[in-house]
This record gives C-alpha cells, structure tokens and sequence, in this order.
C-alpha cells in the first residue's frame, strides 16, 4: 500500500493557472506531477482530473501509456540505457548489467536509497556517441559506469558536409543569439516570404520540389495546398520532433545548434497556410533540445519574430513549445495530435488526412523538423539555386545520421548525388579498425538492411526506390564483421514490440509474435517453420496494420532474412 | 456526383449498386457476401482495429478495412483473395496464441473456416489474468478479452457516459483498466451492463452466470451472494 504524498502546492499553481485549459494540458500537468515527485500520485492524478475535466479512468490510461510518467513511486534518477542497435553494437548490454551489478539491482529496481532506477530504453538520438545514456536529465554520451555518474558536459554531433547549407550556423554561432543568426542570413527566408502573398510561397515550396524528411517523403508543397484551400479555421501548424527513429540524431541536432531555424520554417509554413497558431511537439527525452527551444521561443517573441504583426507585416503567429512523455508512435502524425490533445496516443484511421482534419480536428499541416529548415532555406536562397541542390529526382540537401562503426559518426549534409558507399567510406572515413562491412540498416529500425554488395545504391529518392529500400529518416547504421546480427535482429524485435500503441491487432498482436522468433534465434533455438511464421507475420504487419508503425516492423528483419538465410535457418538443420 | 446518387462497385467479381454512406462492409452484406468481423458492433463507434474485415481492392498498395472503408465508384473488391485470407487466418493464429477464445463461438468459426492453428506460434506470452470478482454483479476475465475496445466505447462516449473504464498498457500488454485499478464499485460505474452486452468473448460475464457455469447450483449462488453481504455490511 503506497500512501499518498500530500497535494503538492507547486502542482496547485500549475493548475491554476492552466485552469479552463482542459484535457489540452493534461500530459503537461501529469509531467510536472511526475517531476515534483518522481511518479504521478493518485491524489495528483484525481486534482488533475477534476480541474482539467478528464474521466479519472483515462487519466491512468494516459499514465499507463508513456514510458516517462508512472503510478507507482520511483527512484528519484531514472537512468535511461539506450539498447537499440546502434548503442546495442557499442556494448549498451555491458554496460547495463555493470550498472546494475554496481547499483546492486535489477533493471527497473530502485536502489535501496532510493536514489537510482535503471531502465533500458529506445534511441535516445545518441547515436553516434554510442553507448547513449539519460541520467536524470542529463546526456552521456560514450557512457561508461565513472561517466553516469560523473557526466562530461552534453555531447555534441559533429556536423559534416561540404559546403553546408541546412546547418550552416550550428555549431558555428550562438544558438540563442539572433543577432549572430540574422548575420549569417537567417530569417532573410521569412522577410522574402511574407513579402510575397502566401499563395506564392506555397507555389515556391511546391517547385522547390522539397518532400519530407521525416520517413514518409511526402511532397510539402503539396501538403501546405492541401491545407490552405480548407475553408474551415482555425488551422494549425505543427512541428514534428518527436524524433525517435532508432539511428536518427539529425532533428536534435538541428535544434541545438540552430533552432531559430526551425522556428523561421514555422513562421512561413503557418503564414502560407494560413495558421495562427503553432505547437512544437519535442519528444519527452530530448531535455537539452527542449530547454534551447523554450528559450528561443522567448527570445523570438521578445524580439517580435513571434506574435502580432510579424517584421511589420500584418501576419501573427504564436507557437506552443509540447513535451512527449516516451512513446515513438507519437512520431506518426495524427498519433502526436492525440497525444497534444491529452489523450493515449494512438493513431487514427486515414483518411481523414491531418490537412482536412488534424489537431483539434482543424485543418493542420505537421512537418519534420530538418523539413522545416528546408523551407527556411528555399527562401533564403530561392527555388531556383535550391533546385541545383541535391539531384533532380530528390532536390535540396538531405541529412544523413551516420553511425555505428565508422571512423567519423555524425551527421553528413549531402547536397549531391552519392552512393551508400561513398557516404561511408569517403564521407565518414570508413570502417572503424580496417574491419569489413557486414550489414548496414537504411531509414532507421522502419528501413531495411543492405549487404556488402548492396552499397553502390544511389542515396536519391529514385536511387533507393529501385533498389527496393527507402530513405526514411536518413539513419544509417553500419555493423562491421563483428557483430552478430542476430543480436541486432533481436534488438529490433523487442523495439516495435516495446513501442507498438496496441491499437490495431497486427501490429499489437505481430510485434509480439515477432519478437518472441528473434528470442529463439538468438538463443540458437530456432524452430522448424519459424522463418515461415515470420514471413506470415511480416506480411500481415504490412498488409493490414494501422500505422505505419505495423506497416514497416518487420520490413528489417524480412530483408535479413533475404539477405542472410542461414540466420534463420532452423537450429540442427533444415528449415520447414 | 450528386449525393444522393448510387454507387456502382463490384465485389468478387460482381457489379453492385451501393447507397451513398455505406462502407465497403454494407456493400457486401447487402448482397449476402460475408466478411468477418471481430471488433465491430452496431452500438459502438467502428474504429478499425481487429481488421479482420480486411479486402483487397485493385490498385490499392494495402489490404483495406472494410468496416470503415467507404464504398466509392468504379471500386474493384476482392473479399477472399489469397492475401485476405493470409492475413486474417494470420490475424486469428495470433490471437488465439495469446487468448482464450475458447468460450467465444463466433471466433471458433472463424478458426475453422479460415483454418487457423491455435497452437501455430509455440511458446507464445499469453495475455494471463487472474479473474476479477469485486462486485455482485459481474465478474472479469481478462485473459478472454480481445481488445476490442467496445467495453470501453460502451462506458464512455456511445452509450452511458460513464467514463470508468479505460485502455492501460501498451502494445501487446495493453488491458482494460479502472482508475489506479480500483475495485469497480469504487469507481464511476453504475452496472449498466451495458459493457457485458458488447463483449464478444466471456471476458465480461453476468455474476450469475459464471457461476452457474462453473457449476454452482443456484441455492448455493444465493447462499454465496447472502454471504458476501454480510461480509461486506460488517467491513463498513
């Protein structure tokens, strides 16, 4: 029996003041619980409930729905191992049970002081500073037992790319001085676009030929005009960096160093569609990208980039900065709208799409953040020199997240045609100690594997689209002769069975089932019929999901299993 | 196209006329072609989640649900191509590894015609629950529930506005919660039994009944029921 702490006044002023708000602030105000007292107390969750007119039941559904928020007391640091395959290669495993032997408990149980609780967790966006740790609310990378306890400072991506035109400023000014950012030509892209009406700066996007970068590669300008000829206000414009594709660390460090970028992107966006008002919706494990935002949102309206009469033009615009609480299907779109909304965040059935009826059911356009700074760009620049980026079939620079075992992890912004090859050996140095290449895994756990002999794929939209693969995200995850890809396949497995909603039966039910065949494969334990089984539930998954959550988690591990049969090969012979 | 117009489409081979608002489901009821279904029911708001009912369509990349799918012009349906059936016999396997459907005859039927294995995915998690008996009026079994979500939809927004039930957990783990998992009579619910008449398994089941079926005579039911009131007077 756990008795409750006494109603916290902190947790009193927060609701007063969201008073009237309604279940828009419910995820919110159950984060500040979970901040004040390390779990959400039933007497927090009921004060919630009743100030904010949530059904108590759904109140628990949503805690019992996020990774981050609990019921039951927790240790007062949680720290968080990131055990997806690109830490999973570089010894997460280890350093997990170290960690646990040091602590002197198993995972997910309080020390006796009550001080630490170790967790493993999905991508963290560490990537390439593997293994990646969340201690409390600090990052680590390359953890190791001395550095959770001690950190080293926030670890920082390189940035590579010749010349460099997303990322331009980061790493090189000040994110938070917009005097360094205007010199370096930021929000010359939203003077040239409010000074064009807003059909025009649709019209620019759509011959900019931009498409999303977020995994999906839907056209933007399309989008914005679907989104524009609604007649129904208000509309909204939604950011998306929930980014949490296992190997991507682009968004987070797009945000870090340039985020007055991104909210440039939005002033432009929500200006040619015709939106008021904007959300930034920032997955619940990026603290640092989260406090550089809630910043730049204050300096940006404190300097007038944000509110009434944007640069004098009659234009406003105000954005609402949105925290996940550790939920990867909130990166699907209508599922991060349920989750603004305060509820479970489950996806909704498409059509309708989010430009008819998104966010509050209004009309609304969401895009990536990398996607956003595009748009900045585009106006920078315009259509026509952006258009000489990239190729013809995939316009503009792309960021790619290189890491796993190369000699130089980190982001590499592409603005030409280039091979999976080049990008790995002449881009980011090649494989760490001379070692060959076994296996790379395009698009992140969404995409699929390439073998050693798949490399000269072209790094366009047309160039993966014919080799059957996607780009996704633009994680590329390399593994060198060393890894056992069975380890990875069943780290993969336990992430779609971790991170499915459970919506659908597919998907809910599939990822399971998935999952419990890779356990049998790592343990050398497979069954006859086992690669059927999953060859039934992949294509189930595909076919007949939801989301594209369960339309993608098994695409990884059928394109190994097409690559590399003899992985799933039944143990002691032959395969029914 | 006018609204009021009728849709032409054709289903396994056949052209039919549909009315305008009838999902590709009606379409197919209306001419006495089955296509199964789990999660769907006429009193709760149809959200697409078994897809069970999924049906090929030509030219469209996935299979469609299609109790939700709207039946439009020109639409090519196939209900039984070897995808369909792949993906529902699929679908069943996999949830009678984690369920107990054995007390659902609707859902037997469906494991026959469509030939699916209970025992094809060995060495499955099964959804285990132990029965919940914390109210006079019925008892729940969770390890029978399907996460068809009509429970739910029933205590909130389609019938009774009660709002004491929810979805807890996630992915394959997901269940039926209360608040904190209060016992039932300390949450909203008012035993409407509403939520019972929805359930397609025997996961909510009248109190009576389940004991009846577990062999209990009926005096000994009444007995048990006098009982548990006393008990409870001298609790409070």
């Amino acid at each position: 029996m756990v008795f409750d702490p006494p109603l916290s006044s902190r947790l009193i002023d927060f609701l007063r003041t969201h008073q009237g708000c309604g279940r828009e602030m419910l995820l919110p105000a159950l984060l500040e619980a979970q901040k004040i007292h390390d779990y959400i107390p039933q007497n927090s969750a009921a004060e919630i409930g009743a100030v904010l007119s949530v059904p108590l039941a759904e109140i628990y559904g949503v805690i019992e729905f996020y990774s981050m928020l609990s019921s039951q007391p927790r240790a007062e640091t949680v720290i968080r191992i990131c055990t997806t395959p690109s830490c999973a290669s570089q010894g997460s495993g280890e350093l997990v049970a170290q960690l646990c032997q040091h602590l002197g408990v198993d995972i997910g149980e309080s020390t006796v002081d009550g001080r630490y609780v170790v967790e493993e967790v999905e991508c963290l966006g560490l990537c390439d500073h593997a293994p990646g740790v969340l201690v409390g609310r600090e990052m680590v990378g390359e953890a190791t037992l001395e550095k959770i306890f001690e950190p080293e400072g926030h670890p920082r991506s390189e940035i590579y790319g010749d010349p460099r035109w997303l990322t331009l400023r980061s790493g090189v000014i000040d994110p938070l001085s917009t005097k360094e950012f205007q010199e370096m030509g930021g929000f010359d892209g939203l003077r040239a676009a409010l000074n064009c009406p807003p059909e025009e700066v649709i019209e620019g996007v759509t011959r900019s030929g931009l498409t999303g970068r977020g995994g999906a590669g839907f056209p933007t300008g399309l989008k914005w005009q679907s989104c524009a000829e609604e007649e129904n206000h208000p509309k909204y414009l939604v950011c998306n960096e929930d980014e949490s594709e296992p190997g991507t660390f682009k968004d987070r460090a797009l945000i870090e160093g340039d985020p007055f970028t991104i909210i440039e992107g939005m002033i432009i966006a929500a200006y040619a569609v015709g939106a008021a008002k904007g959300y930034l919706y920032i997955r619940g494990e990026y603290t640092r990208s989260h406090q550089v935002l809630r910043e730049a949102l204050q300096i940006a309206a404190e300097e007038g980039f944000l509110g009434e009469d944007i640069l004098g033009s009659d234009f406003s615009f105000e954005i609402e900065l949105r925290s996940g609480a550790g939920a990867y299907i909130c990166g699907e779109e209508t599922a991060l709208f349920e989750s603004i909304e305060g509820k479970r965040g489950f996806p909704r059935v498409k059509p309708p799409f989010p430009t008819t009826q998104g966010l509050f059911g209004q009309p609304t356009v969401i895009n990536n953040v990398e996607t956003l700074a595009n748009v900045s760009l585009i106006f920078k620049i315009g259509a026509d020199q952006y258009l000489s980026l990239g190729s013809e079939d995939s316009p503009g620079p792309r960021l790619f997240s290189v890491s796993g075992d190369v000699v130089k992890p980190g982001i590499y912004e592409i603005s030409r045609p280039l091979t999976l090859r080049e990008l790995i050996f002449e881009q980011a140095g090649g494989v760490r100690d001379d070692k060959e290449i076994k296996a790379v895994l395009l698009g992140g756990a969404a995409g699929k594997f390439v073998g050693p002999d798949g490399l000269d794929v072209l790094l366009t939209n047309r160039g993966v689209q014919e080799a059957g693969l996607s780009l996704g995200s633009g994680a590329v995850v390399v593994f060198d002769e060393e890894v056992d890809l069975k380890f990875v396949l069943h780290g993969l497995g336990h992430f779609f069975a971790h991170e499915s909603c459970g919506k659908c039966y597919p998907c809910q039910l599939g990822t399971q089932r998935q999952a419990e065949i890779l356990d049998r494969i790592l343990r050398n334990q497979t069954l006859p019929g086992d690669l059927q089984r999953l060859e039934d539930v992949g294509a189930t998954m595909t076919d007949a999901s939801l989301c594209g959550l369960g339309q993608t988690a098994s695409l990884a591990v059928l394109s190994a299993a097409q690559l590399w049969p003899e992985i799933f090969a039944a143990h002691g012979g032959g395969d029914g | 196209m006018a609204k009021s117009e009728s849709i032409n489409l054709t289903i396994n081979g056949k052209k039919i006329t549909a009315d305008p608002g009838m999902t590709i489901l009606d379409a197919a009821r209306s001419v006495g072609i089955d296509i199964p279904v789990i999660c769907l029911h006429e009193a709760t708001t149809p959200e697409g989640i078994c897809r069970q009912c999924v049906v090929e369509v030509d030219g469209w990349s996935r299979l469609a649900p299609a109790c939700i799918t709207p039946a439009a012009e020109d639409l090519d349906v196939e209900t039984n191509s070897e995808r369909v059936v792949r993906a529902r016999r699929t679908i069943l396997e996999m949830l009678g590894a984690s369920v107990d459907i054995s007390q659902s005859p609707e859902l037997k039927r469906q494991m026959e015609k469509y030939q699916a294995d209970s025992e094809r995915f060995p060495g499955a998690k099964k959804r285990d629950h132990k029965v919940l008996d914390d109210n006079p009026f019925y008892v729940r079994d969770y390890s029978q529930c399907v996460l068809c979500w009509r429970c739910v939809q029933a205590c909130a927004d389609d019938l009774q506005y009660t709002y004491a039930l929810d979805l807890g957990g996630r992915g394959h783990d997901s269940q039926i919660i209360t608040f904190y998992d209060f016992p039932l009579p300390e949450t909203t619910c008012v035993f409407c039994g509403n939520c019972i008449a929805v359930c397609p398994t025997k996961a909510l089941q009248d109190k009576t009944e389940y004991l009846v079926e577990k062999g209990f005579q009926h005096n000994e039911i009444r007995a048990r029921r006098r009982q548990e009131r006393q008990e409870k007077r001298r609790g409070s």
